[in-house]
């Protein structure tokens, strides 16, 4: 009797079985693939610009010198500090704008707003966060050069005010949606507590819920402060793009990121000039990783220290 | 907006333990009180009184209304945003429903402590000096705070534990030390009333024995009212005993009383075991 009835046990090869392995293959090369790319890009940047740092290009002058003039002959010259300087002017005035802006709204929307007035919003931020950056260097390139101009009574409009402005106005919305995150993160146990101890409502944010959630709203931050880093289209348009350390927001500046932009499609695949581009890129990549690893190292330590 | 309490209307006096209250009046008095959270209707017309310097304990099964009537007391429950209430509860003699009641004021007379124990994420110090320091308007002085703080945990029978450790975070305490501090951070702001709701269903029968000891020692200094759903604790820490069903006060007699003879049949069946 029992020798009659088929092995269960032995029998593997069902259809459930076979598509358990197929959707195993596949999800594991989906998730293989994100470190793949990542590292495959970085070692094609670093082929391209690795050998001229370390071989040809002298890094005192680059992070010392101005004078960018990689097209000059007979003897090029590779000073980084203009564009150096460009993009943490733009990236830092971008930041004292959208970090309070940002908060503000992360804090109203998470602590203050409910029901439809709170989804409304959130889906006008994620729609915010999701206008394309050219259309933004637009806007700075049409709407706010005159308004800069007529404002301030300055004969150009395209400097670092410019697109500090529209960077701080890009990196808000991604900002806010991650700060976002960070409140809502906070247990409302917490808020209970403190309100049934008497608490206003603005006590209970400025000492329970922005302290413990601090480390998520230090690494939206962060993120905004990549965003920026890595922003290209819309300071290329908005400021400026002349090679000068500015000295004040109304100065023009040029930023790492639009040099490569604008300067890579009339370089010579393989020169001198085409490997500075990628040294530039090298140092951006670089500084954006460090930030984004700092940024996911206090997420998770905040979300650790709750639980 | 400000760091601090919101405007108050001139006329209106503040509900709270400084404004002259009736000394005849039980601690806690509501009176044909209905509660709607949207259109549903989670309490019908109670009445009851809570007796001061005596543990009221609060039964009945699962969705009755305890924890609704008594998160209405100091009116936690409106956070919430869709709650409805119509009559009155009165807190020594004072309506706190009525117009112009600031909410502030009235959450220092009537404290809470919560079903799992909530201390907040700072220090066992600042855990156990948060509603001091709120109402002192943030000017304490350290040595005052000192003695605040050493005198609300010695209350609850903690001081000796953790007084080398007060800096330490209190979410690393364990859950009966922390619904301790939870009970002591209330102490300094001398509340009239103190809600617990369920406040050792958290706890394993050892920690659940010495809160329900802390309870019972708190008992003459202020008025308890306790959410239970354990027969065997209200039957032991209460002096008297409140059973409600379904939204409606059903039987209110003292502790030995409602165990030994209980006046209605449903009463009796809860108590038994026989649902709930």
């Amino acid at each position: 009797m029992t020798s009659s009835r088929p092995n269960r046990i032995d029998d593997r090869l069902d259809a459930a079985w076979i598509w358990d392995r197929i959707a195993r293959a596949v999800i594991f090369i989906g998730g293989i693939s994100a470190i793949v790319f990542v590292v495959a890009i970085f070692a094609f940047v670093a082929k391209e610009g690795l050998g001229f740092i370390l071989q040809k290009l002298d890094l005192s002058f680059f992070f010392s010198s101005p004078e960018w003039r990689p097209a000059q002959e007979p003897e090029p010259e590779f000073g980084g500090l203009a564009l150096i300087a460009g993009t943490a002017s733009v990236t830092g005035l971008a930041m004292l704008i959208a970090v309070p802006f940002s908060l503000g709204v992360a804090i109203y929307i998470g602590e203050f707003a409910t029901g439809k007035v709170r989804e409304t919003l959130k889906i006008l931020v994620e729609l915010l966060a999701a206008i394309p950056s050219v259309v933004w260097g637009f806007i700075g390139l049409t709407i706010l050069n005159p308004i800069i101009i007529d404002l301030f009574d300055v004969p150009v409009g395209l400097t670092v005010l410019n697109a500090g402005v529209i960077l701080g106005l890009m990196a808000a919305p991604i900002m806010t949606t991650i700060a976002e995150d960070a409140l809502k993160a906070v247990p409302d146990s917490y808020r209970e507590a403190a309100e049934a101890m008497g608490a206003t409502r603005w006590q209970v944010i400025r000492q329970v819920v922005l302290p413990s959630a601090s480390k998520g709203l230090v690494a939206a931050i962060l993120l905004g402060v990549g965003r920026g880093f890595g922003e290209t289209m819309a300071v290329l348009m908005a400021s400026g793009h002349a090679i000068n350390i500015p000295t004040g927001p109304f100065d023009s500046a040029r930023a790492l990121t639009a040099t490569i932009a604008a300067e890579l499609g009339d370089t010579a695949r393989g020169s001198d000039h085409y490997k500075a581009l990628f040294s530039l890129g090298i140092l951006l990549f670089l500084v954006t990783f460090v930030i984004n690893l700092l940024a996911d190292v206090l997420v998770r330590k905040g979300a650790s220290d709750r639980s | 907006m400000a760091d601090g309490t919101q405007p108050r209307p001139a006329q209106a006096p503040p509900a709270g333990p400084a404004s002259t209250p009736d000394p005849s009046a039980a601690a806690i008095c509501v009176r044909d009180f209905n509660l709607w959270y949207g259109d549903f209707q989670a309490l019908f017309d109670v009445n009851l009184q809570v007796t001061r310097g005596k543990v009221t304990s609060l039964i009945g099964p699962s969705g009755c209304g305890k924890s609704t009537l008594l998160r209405s007391i100091n009116r936690i429950n409106e956070r919430l945003g869709y709650v409805r209430t119509s009559g009155a509860i009165e807190l020594l003699g004072q309506d706190i429903l009525a117009e112009g009641v600031e909410l502030t004021p009235l959450r220092r007379a009537v404290g809470m402590v919560f079903q799992r124990p909530n201390p907040l994420p700072l220090s066992i110090r600042d855990n156990v000096l948060f509603a001091y320091r709120l109402s002192r308007g943030g000017k304490t002085r350290r040595a005052d705070e000192d003695q605040v703080l050493q005198k609300a945990l010695e209350e609850v029978l903690l001081w000796d534990q953790v007084k080398d450790r007060l800096k330490r975070s209190a979410t690393a305490l364990s859950l009966e030390e922390q619904q301790k501090l939870c009970i002591a951070r209330l102490l300094p702001v001398k509340p009239s009333v103190l809600l617990m709701d369920e406040p050792c269903s958290a706890l394993d029968p050892k920690a659940t024995r010495a809160v329900e000891e802390l309870i019972w020692k708190l008992r003459g200094e202020y008025s308890i009212l306790i959410v239970t759903h354990n027969m065997a604790q209200a039957r032991r820490a209460s002096d008297e005993c409140i059973f409600m069903l379904m939204g409606e006060v059903v039987e209110h007699t003292a502790t030995g009383e409602m165990f030994v003879t209980p006046k209605h049949q449903k009463t009796a069946d809860y108590i038994e075991g026989r649902f709930g």
